[in-house]
């Protein structure tokens, strides 16, 4: 037998072995609906064990690299010390929601919740299982099943607490929802799992912000699943800014499921962390949806980024557009999988993809995969991926004009970023990444 | 102000190194207009490309002083903040980058180099509304980004509203006035005029007079095969208008044979 097989077996011996831990913790909540559901995702992990890089989807990014970390469980030990986490710049925009997970852990003592009423619920995952368990019940892991693989399967066994959005029909939440995940790393070698369900009812409306962070040096593991449902007429933003730490490994799941007349946009910023994937899947299950997938991944150093994206077309009349932008330094990996499914009864589909990238090395790689299954015949579909160097005319003709070498770099990177930066409709968000981007453009090489 | 002495120069090529500039000889002074005229190919574009330090050519022999430095051993952007400026044959465009941020960001690099505050945002606004004014560029376009969706015309007179707005010692016009129709050849050329003073110089590279015919130059000089063949005053360029550039070339190979 192999290392790999063998580092997964061990793997699901240790899960098997942290699951019947987990249960017994439990005492009589274990026979609760929703634990059903995580019995069946160990044993998906028992019966299917992990996936490794001869898995097509895994091709590029190989799960043992993610998985060789001896993590423990980060629900599994008491609450860190939060002194030293500081979430003042998030908080120091007033109008926002601010959920603050520390390892996976609601921290309400660092959080703030502005947007309250009829209809609305901000709050964490064991909050909402209280306050809305039919809800919950009737949405938890809908989305995000366990044939999705063995990442997912991991989650939905362990998932404790999360983030939960929930607009009822007609409301609207004004208030941004900043959902802040902070990997701590300081002490221990952590796995931390969160959970988020956002729910949006008829024409209901809310923008919210999914954004990661770590302290500390360790290796760490957020494996996470995000279920977003769209009513029918409901408009959703949705953004997912990516800040890790050089040792932080991320593998994400955002399931979406779109009703009739919906509208749905994911802006996805990638400017740190060592190996992260994304998985970005929404499902049109109505006439009319809208759905946009923006992307800009920011790599230096050793960096992977892998964004594997679907854009499941099952009914008719339906729209999506893709853009994905990578900026890659020095050894660094990107990688864009685009999946468009036509299905037969999509007639009129509009589904439009790219991927454009600036290599800033001779070592850095961006892998672009489109991949369009089409199965009605009455559709738009295109696609188109470009792979390049900065300008040499743009860069004399900015230098010619006394910009210095590294000011005219950043410029113009900056300028191929921007069209990402500005779909994130939260402006003190929007001008805080603005900083940001020019702040790293001026120190890549 | 600028003093060019045998000056020579080679381009990669796919057949290997060419030698374009075969020793070029030139002194402008504060307060004059320079014009080379020549056929296509005799090295005109090349010895622009030279002097604001393009990638591309190797600078074989000679020796180029501006305002007493070595121009050779700056950086691009060293030149133009020395005060060199090139208005280019083909203006580059640049998606996402608006005109006004770059040019604040050159004025302010350019302030930098010589130990000066950044230009407050009131003070660089009136000074494009101005300089927009006197170059006839219509206001709108500074807002747009550097030359993207710009006419021939627009993009040559945006080289010019450049150079008004960074106002540099020594300006390269290289074949402004490609691509031009004669109303917009003539907005072009009053914008120069205008920017003319005793304390600056510019060069004019064209293959045809008739820019010339706005902005009357004090020397003419004519380039044929990487060297300057003839200078005279402005007569030599009605001369070549009337004449073309076969009594050049035959003058050569007379003296070759």
């Amino acid at each position: 037998m192999d290392k790999i097989s063998q580092e997964n077996i061990d793997l699901k011996m240790r899960l098997i072995e942290d699951f019947s831990n987990f249960e017994a913790s439990l005492n009589g909540q274990s026979n609760e609906m929703i634990h059903n559901v995580r019995r069946d995702a160990i044993a998906y992990i028992n019966e299917n064990g992990f996936p490794t890089k001869k898995f097509e989807e895994w091709k590029y990014t190989n799960p043992a690299n993610i998985l060789k970390n001896d993590y423990v469980q980060a629900f599994t030990q008491p609450a860190g010390d939060l002194s030293g986490i500081d979430v003042t710049e998030v908080l120091a925009e007033s109008n926002a929601n601010v959920l603050v997970f520390v390892n996976g852990r609601y921290e309400s003592s660092l959080s703030r919740i502005v947007s309250k009423g009829d209809g609305i619920f901000v709050g964490n995952l064991s909050e909402a299982y209280v306050a809305h368990k039919d809800l919950i019940n009737s949405h938890f892991s809908k989305l995000a099943k366990n044939e999705k693989g063995a990442f997912t399967a991991m989650n939905t066994a362990f998932a404790t607490d999360g983030a939960v959005v929930y607009a009822a029909d007609n409301v609207q939440i004004p208030e941004i929802i900043r959902i802040i995940n902070i990997a701590d790393a300081r002490t221990g070698t952590y796995l931390s799992q969160p959970r988020n369900i956002f729910i949006a009812g008829v024409n209901a409306k809310a923008m919210i912000s999914e954004e990661f962070f770590t302290i500390g040096e360790n290796p760490s593991l957020t494996n996470m699943i995000t279920e977003v449902f769209c009513g029918r007429g409901s408009m959703l933003e949705h953004y997912k800014i990516q800040n890790d730490g050089a040792n932080a490994n991320h593998v994400g799941s955002t399931q979406i499921k779109q009703e009739a007349d919906s509208h749905y946009s994911n802006t996805t910023i990638s400017w740190g962390g060592n190996i992260t994937r994304n998985n970005l899947q929404a499902v049109f299950a109505g006439n009319n949806t809208e759905c946009h997938f923006f992307g800009l991944y920011l790599l230096s150093g050793r960096q992977h980024v892998d964004n594997h994206t679907l854009a499941d077309h099952a009914m008719p009349n339906c729209y999506s557009n893709e853009l994905y932008k990578g900026i890659i330094a020095d050894r660094a990996t990107g990688v864009f999988n685009g999946r468009i499914m036509v299905r037969e009864d999509a007639q009129k589909t509009n589904a439009y993809q790219s991927n454009n990238c600036i290599l800033l090395s001779d070592d850095a790689m961006n892998y672009s995969k489109p991949q369009l299954e089409i199965f009605a015949d009455d559709v738009k579909c295109s696609h188109g991926a470009t792979t390049g160097q900065l300008s040499d005319q743009e860069m004399f003709y900015l230098r010619s004009r006394g910009i210095p070498h590294d000011e005219a770099r950043a410029m113009l990177l900056q300028a191929f970023a921007e069209d990402v930066i500005d779909t994130i409709k939260d402006e003190y968000l929007r001008e805080k990444l603005d900083k940001k981007l020019i702040e790293i453009l001026m120190s890549t090489r | 102000m600028i003093t060019l002495k045998d000056l020579r120069a080679t381009v990669e090529t796919e057949e290997g190194k060419k030698e374009i500039l075969k020793g070029i000889n030139l002194q402008i002074n504060a307060g004059e207009v320079h014009a080379i005229m020549g056929p296509n190919g005799s090295g005109k574009s090349t010895l622009a490309s030279v002097l604001t330090g393009r990638e591309g050519y190797e600078v074989t022999g000679g020796s180029v002083e501006f305002e007493g430095n070595d121009l050779l051993e700056l950086e691009p952007e060293e030149r133009a903040q020395h005060g060199i400026f090139l208005a280019f044959q083909y203006p580059v465009e640049i998606p996402g980058v608006s005109n006004t941020n770059f040019l604040k960001t050159a004025i302010n690099e350019i302030r930098k180099s010589k130990g000066m505050e950044p230009m407050s945002s009131v003070e660089f606004l009136k000074m494009m509304k101005e300089k927009a004014k006197l170059v006839g560029l219509d206001p709108s376009m500074t807002s747009r980004y550097v030359n993207v969706g710009f006419s021939g015309g627009e993009k040559k007179r945006n080289e010019i509203f450049q150079l008004a707005m960074l106002n540099p010692k020594f300006s390269i016009l290289d074949e402004t006035d490609s691509g031009l129709d004669i109303d917009a050849l003539k907005a072009v050329a009053e914008g120069v005029i205008k920017l003319k003073t005793n304390d600056n110089a510019f060069l004019v590279i064209t293959h045809y007079q008739r820019l010339l015919n706005f902005i009357v130059p004090d020397f003419v000089h004519v380039m044929f095969d990487g060297r300057i063949v003839k200078s005279g005053g402005k007569e030599l360029a009605l001369h070549l208008e009337e004449n073309g550039y076969d009594w050049i070339t035959d003058m050569k190979e007379t003296a070759e044979a």
